[in-house]
């Protein structure tokens, strides 16, 4: 088959991807006081690196971004429950969310919760999740 | 607050998802299986203690309070069931070791073991009814991948049948759940059990139990157990032999609690028609168990027969049917996984189920003869053996009750199995042997070590059967007072 020279698709997409990650991290960021959070911010990031998928080939993004998404998948389940298990070593309830103000140097007074930590998790699994499956079937082995 | 609660959830979670990681290292995660199955029961056994001693123990889940937060709570009935299931897993687990293969171990068998392990003990210990379908959802999807895994003919076709039957099932509970919560406005089983006891349990509530009855039917293969018999007879042995031993004993752990927890105030309907339900079952599978020649049919048709057996010690609704029913719970997950792995090792021995094309296995393998023939015997309830009190108490409980139909049916279908069972027995073990000496293969060691330890455990809960009374009572005590459960989470004003 005659190689097609896609050459707008791949500008685009690497506006776009830029665009997507930036947009992934902010619904990240802002899922405790604004719709967003842990599962939509990894869904969005899975979305962006699918479309990289879909403009270049598997092996040349796998070769960029060399992460075992299924160690991934569980390293963010580990997060998740390990921030609850942080709650029961200072004699909490397990899953107790801890949080506190301090004053960052670029962002000035921010309010830090331990349940960004959890979302971290939810989100490392989710994106784990997504790859894995679109990775899977789409390598005929 | 007792942290303790959430280590049975958590050890086989975090265990698992390490082995996610360390994926090729096959003898480290058989390593970290054991310590983590081992670590569970132990959890478990310090928690009858602490229960025995200090009463229903409880667990807010990140500090919020009872109707507000998700809490689990461990009653004796809980703790039991968990101790339980951690030592049959860990048989199961250790039958795993020589008989999975490497291929499967390579695609991770055992950290879907644990996952199966995480949603049977969350769902044993949880407060909360949206947190028992999640936990049941856990149990399943684990459940899923172990049927399907390794990718046979045989097993692809009935993990369509189960995940299908699951999935309808699944949603049933979900709606059933968004019912009661438009009606009563809460999740936590405690706070149900007081409102719905606040404003009676009118005809909706009824209904909306049914509904629930419908859905933990599905799963624990009560009545509706059309997908049963197949899908348990689809995987490899030891996989094979943990769904037995759990995956329909939380369908039957959910049934009791709720109908002994939230909806115990109609038992003239609700209670007699899980009566009927039951006794049905016990026919069915006894038919079943009776008509078929194949070891894997006989077997999986057995577990039917206990799901009705300990549903009617749950019908009967007095306290000796309901010790009953936790007696003979706990004999049917030691003595349903034990058959299992016999029944499997036969198989793998003479690599055929069909009962007509073998016999004489006793001449070559005498050992695994005697303790099929002792877990037969447990099986149908023989005097000293483990089934026999649990099927005492359920049977004097449905004449208490009046139910002689169901104590009868209970009595008729435990000749029926034992009638199953002694076939196989007779049929596969005695007579002329059709293996000669170097025609017959060597039984591993790994293999005989977990049947031989739960045979002794069958015989051991038999004749220490006074020993585990204490701990049923408590058990029965806090199921057949809901007041005491509803004041340990909810507190007591």
């Amino acid at each position: 088959m005659k190689k097609q020279n896609d050459v707008i698709l791949r500008i685009v997409a690497r506006i776009a991807v830029v665009i997507i990650l930036t947009f992934a991290i902010n619904l990240f960021i802002s899922g405790h006081h604004h719709p967003g959070g842990g599962f939509i911010g990894g869904l969005a990031l899975a979305c962006a690196i699918t479309l990289l998928f879909l403009t270049y080939d598997i092996e040349s993004v796998r070769d960029n971004i060399p992460f075992d998404f299924k160690a991934m998948a569980a390293l963010g389940v580990l997060i998740a429950v390990f921030t609850g298990v942080g709650g029961m070593l200072y004699g909490r309830h397990f899953l107790t969310q801890a949080f506190n103000y301090f004053d960052l140097p670029l962002f000035g007074k921010t309010e830090l919760a331990t349940a960004m930590i959890f979302d971290l998790g939810v989100a490392l699994a989710v994106i784990g999740t997504a790859m894995t499956i679109i990775i899977t079937i789409s390598e005929d082995r | 607050m007792n942290n303790l609660l959430i280590l049975p959830i958590i050890i086989p979670l975090i265990t698992g998802m390490f082995m996610v990681i360390v994926r090729k290292r096959i003898y480290f995660q058989r390593m970290l299986g054991i310590l983590a199955i081992a670590g569970t029961g132990a959890v478990s056994a310090v928690l009858i203690s602490q229960i025995k001693n200090e009463g229903i123990q409880v667990l807010h889940i990140g500090g919020w309070e009872a109707p507000f937060g998700v809490s689990l709570a461990a009653d004796m009935f809980s703790a039991l069931l968990l101790l339980t299931s951690s030592i049959v897993s860990l048989f199961c687990l250790i039958y795993a070791f020589g008989s999975i293969g490497k291929d499967r171990e390579m695609h991770y068998f055992y950290p879907l073991f644990l996952f199966l392990l995480t949603g049977v003990n969350g769902s044993f210990i949880t407060g909360d009814i949206f947190n028992l379908f999640v936990c049941f959802e856990i149990m399943l999807i684990s459940s899923y991948v172990l049927i399907s895994i390794g990718g046979t003919r045989i097993q692809i076709r009935e993990s369509i049948k189960y995940v299908l039957t699951n999935l309808l099932s699944s949603l049933l509970f979900l709606v059933a759940i968004s019912y009661l919560y438009a009606t009563m406005g809460t999740l936590n089983f405690a706070h149900l059990s007081m409102r719905v006891a606040e404003a009676g349990q009118d005809g909706l509530l009824t209904a909306i139990s049914l509904l629930f009855l419908i859905v933990f039917s599905l799963k624990a293969g009560l009545l509706l157990f059309f997908w049963l018999p197949g899908s348990y007879s689809a995987p490899p042995t030891a996989i094979a032999a943990i769904f037995a031993a759990l995956l329909t004993k939380v369908g039957i752990y959910s049934i009791i609690r709720l109908f002994t927890l939230v909806f115990y105030h109609e038992p003239e309907s609700t209670h007699l028609l899980i009566g009927i339900m039951a006794g049905l079952t016990m026919v069915l599978g006894a038919i079943g168990a009776v008509a078929y020649w194949d070891v894997k049919k006989i077997l999986t048709y057995n577990v039917i027969v206990g799901v009705g057996f300990i549903l009617a010690g749950l019908a009967s609704g007095t306290t000796e049917g309901m010790t009953g029913a936790i007696y003979y719970l706990i004999h049917d997950i030691i003595i349903k996984a034990l058959l299992f792995l016999i029944g499997g090792t036969i198989i793998a021995l003479t690599s055929t189920a069909n009962l007509r094309d073998f016999s004489g296995l006793i001449q070559t393998y005498p050992f695994l003869g005697w303790m099929f023939f002792v877990a037969a015997l447990s099986l149908s309830g023989i005097p000293p053996l483990s089934g026999f009190i649990g099927k005492v108490f359920v049977t004097e409980g449905t004449f208490e009750a009046g139910y002689y139909w169901l104590g009868g049916i209970g009595l008729f279908t435990s000749l029926m199995v034992l009638y199953s069972v002694m076939k196989i027995f007779m049929n596969g073990f005695w007579g002329e042997s059709y293996l000669d000496e170097e025609n017959g293969q060597k039984l591993k060691k790994g293999l005989l070590i977990p049947i031989a330890s739960l045979t002794i455990l069958t015989v051991a809960l038999g004749l220490g059967a006074e020993g585990l009374h204490s701990f049923a009572s408590l058990a029965v005590k806090s199921l057949m007072d809901p007041s005491l459960y509803i004041e340990a989470v909810l507190g007591k004003n």
